[in-house]
């Protein structure tokens, strides 16, 4: 890829697709009569004007973490799991029922327990559609939609039926035992007087969606199996002839997707609500895609595009409080950070193709002609599978 | 159960069925031309929206079917601008349409109509009237058939006519006109057809309007034609995404769309009476696992145990005329 530098590529185009994202829902909120400066205004200062406001955006943010992650690893198979929202939720299931049924002496053992029954559950309900795309050719796109909605109908029977303790009204499970509570960032931060994140969800479970960060680029880009990944993804007639089976990556990759949307429940389940309740994915699993195709399946990015979503989603909430804009607002901006970051990238990125041909050209300081890449010439087909290398 | 609540059961399935048949001849037409469209819910949604919005201001229905057709049209155009002009992804440009569906229906609802995200409802006016089919009335009193086709057949809006009415006008349109060949090449084998010298990129568009004029109906109906009409935020409530399941049961073929669409109909409308169920069978069904059906039999269907479903070979590959 040298149509453009390198910086281009990674920081000018995702650049480009948010202005006109916003540029967008700028217009959007003039049309309903609304100032888009003064919604800007409030946005930035609810999200990040203070530890509040940072203790709601590093919740969210944690989330979309993980579920970006899940969306990102499978990206670069050329998967496209679209089904995170199905293993979110069922991830909280195996949360919910490890905290409930076993014995938990102290928070830390806790969060390992959850970890480990979040992560088997969401792999467990990516299996299926993996299994189905390995094998069967089944397209993992629908599969992992259809698992979605069974998803949904399954905690839908059971938080309205076996899991809700008797003479309860709400839709949930019984609240976890106090020694499963997760230190929120309130505990951990504030000292003497000085309360920080007072009242805000934030909590432990933050580092560990670091550290997941971290993971996942090792996993990607300096072990054998991330190569093995990369390399199907990249072409799959290509990793065939070397000996790489398809069956077995397209399965082991699907699995680790699904445990890393199912880890979004040690945030939401154990740490926030401390119950499973219903809904309690509320589309983080499809924010993820936003953010992957937004950070560009790329650890570093999916985090930087996770906490600008979860300001946005902190901002949103504000919005709505402080004017007469929806909360919806924020999902008509993460449409379009999809559709121009996503779907629409060409339409982005082969003008400033152009430009640096055009440039580069003319510092060729040879007399204008034909050259390797001529002006005008469109790009190869965008597929959401284009990993960061 | 009795027989009139065995008809009240297929009267109510043909009324579910409506947006899901609709729905799942828009995707039949994109997919058959080779454009993946995860986007049908977001479409009807904006449609649905569009049209109780509409005829609520204006009190005239058929002006807000007219601008609910024209709402989907409008997330068509993106939908083609980006998978056939920008040849960017068509499933990720289908779920970009779904979200900006969802939250820009309820922003301008609550931007024009201050009901937390709705519309008001459509008095008697201005919604789609039910319609009794002339002649239909006199044949009661033949057993059997007479009510069925006076209480099941006849008494529904004009759009559950025209839903049944697309199902052999979209069989003679894909397999019995030129035009339909061409689509189903463009399908198939793009390159093939660009070689013929017929525009695959107008072709293509040409499909993905149609859909969206299906769409349009599909979402009309949701929020102008039960008694009950207006819009409600997510109205479709994954119908899109049923109807879709429903083309894959279906296989891609227009009569089979009919059959699919009618099972998942009956059991939505199966799932709205728990109490029937329990009376013919003698055993409690869960609501939800009725919901969670059609998408399991779909996985079923997608598994190849039970007849194999094999999608257009060209679908989700943007074409490049040249390289």
């Amino acid at each position: 890829m040298d149509r453009m530098p390198r910086w281009a590529d990674v920081l000018l185009v995702p650049a480009l697709s948010l202005l006109l994202a916003g540029a967008i829902s700028a217009l959007v909120i003039l049309a309903i009569g609304e100032n888009p400066w003064q919604a800007l205004t409030i946005m930035v200062t609810g999200a990040l004007g203070s530890t509040y406001g940072w203790g709601y955006t590093l919740y969210y943010a944690t989330n979309f973490i993980f579920t970006g992650l899940a969306v990102a690893l499978a990206i670069h198979a050329r998967l496209f799991n679209i089904g995170a929202e199905g293993q979110a939720a069922i991830g909280g299931l195996g949360v919910a029922l490890a905290m409930l049924h076993l014995p938990w002496p102290h928070w830390s053992l806790a969060l390992l327990g959850a970890m480990v029954a979040s992560a088997l559950f969401g792999a467990a309900w990516a299996l299926i559609p993996a299994i189905l795309q390995a094998k069967r050719g089944s397209h993992i796109v629908i599969t992992t939609i259809m698992f979605n909605f069974i998803a949904a109908a399954l905690l839908n029977y059971l938080l309205v039926g076996p899991l809700k303790p008797p003479g309860t009204m709400e839709t949930a499970t019984a609240r976890f035992p106090p020694e499963t509570h997760l230190p929120d960032f309130r505990q951990m931060f504030s000292w003497g007087d000085t309360v920080l994140f007072r009242g805000t969800p934030a909590n432990i479970t933050f580092f560990v969606a670091l550290l997941a960060c971290v993971a996942v680029w090792f996993l990607v880009w300096r072990t054998r199996l991330g190569y093995e990944i990369r390399a199907f993804g990249l072409s799959e007639p290509a990793a065939r002839y070397a000996g790489i089976g398809a069956t077995r990556i397209i399965t082991v990759t699907m699995l680790l997707s699904g445990a890393l949307a199912g880890l979004m429940a040690i945030n939401n389940t154990l740490g926030e609500a401390e119950r499973l309740i219903l809904n309690a994915v509320e589309g983080a699993g499809f924010i993820g895609i936003a953010v992957a195709l937004m950070g560009r399946a790329h650890p570093l990015g999916v985090f930087l595009a996770a906490i600008l979503f979860g300001a946005l989603y902190q901002g949103g909430a504000e919005l709505a409080l402080w004017t007469s804009i929806p909360r919806e607002m924020v999902v008509v901006i993460q449409a379009l950070v999809i559709l121009f970051t996503g779907a629409l990238d060409n339409m982005v990125r082969m003008p400033v193709e152009r430009l640096f041909a055009r440039r580069r050209a003319r510092a060729a300081l040879s007399p204008p002609g034909p050259t390797l890449h001529p002006p005008g010439r469109a790009a190869a087909p965008s597929d959401p599978g284009k990993p960061a290398e | 159960m009795d027989l009139t609540a065995f008809f009240q059961l297929l009267d109510a399935t043909l009324r579910l069925a409506t947006p899901l048949l609709l729905a799942c001849l828009a995707g039949l037409f994109s997919e058959r031309a080779g454009i993946f469209d995860i986007g049908l819910e977001g479409k009807m949604l904006v449609a649905a929206f569009l049209a109780a919005a509409v005829a609520a201001v204006t009190g005239n229905v058929w002006l807000g079917l007219l601008m609910g057709i024209g709402g989907s049209l409008v997330l068509s155009g993106l939908h083609g601008l980006a998978s056939i002009t920008f040849r960017g992804n068509q499933l990720i440009s289908g779920v970009a349409i779904n979200f900006l569906a969802a939250g820009i229906t309820v922003v301008a609802a609550q931007a024009w109509f201050a009901q937390g995200g709705r519309t008001p409802q459509l008095g008697a006016g201005s919604r789609f009237a039910e319609i009794q089919l002339p002649g239909f009335a006199a044949l009661r009193d033949i057993p059997l058939l007479g009510p069925l086709l006076a209480d099941v057949v006849s008494g529904h809006t004009i759009l559950v006519y025209v839903a049944l009415l697309a199902v052999p006008v979209s069989w003679w349109v894909l397999f019995r006109t030129r035009f339909g060949l061409r689509l189903r090449a463009v399908g198939e084998n793009p390159a093939a057809v660009d070689t013929a010298g017929v525009s695959v990129i107008r072709l293509r568009f040409a499909a993905v309007a149609i859909a969206g004029l299906l769409c349009g109906l599909a979402g009309a109906h949701l929020s102008t034609a039960e008694p009950a009409a207006g819009f409600i935020r997510d109205m479709t409530a994954g119908r899109g995404f049923i109807a879709l399941a429903a083309l894959i049961f279906a296989k891609w073929r227009p009569w089979g769309a009919l059959g699919a669409c009618l099972l998942f109909g009956f059991l939505q409308a199966l799932s709205l009476r728990p109490a029937t169920i329990e009376a013919v069978i003698g055993l409690r069904v869960q609501t939800q696992f009725l919901d969670a059906l059609p998408y399991i039999l779909t996985v079923v269907i997608l598994a190849g145990f039970v007849g194999r479903a094999i999608p257009p070979r060209a679908g989700g590959e943007p074409y490049v005329k040249e390289r």
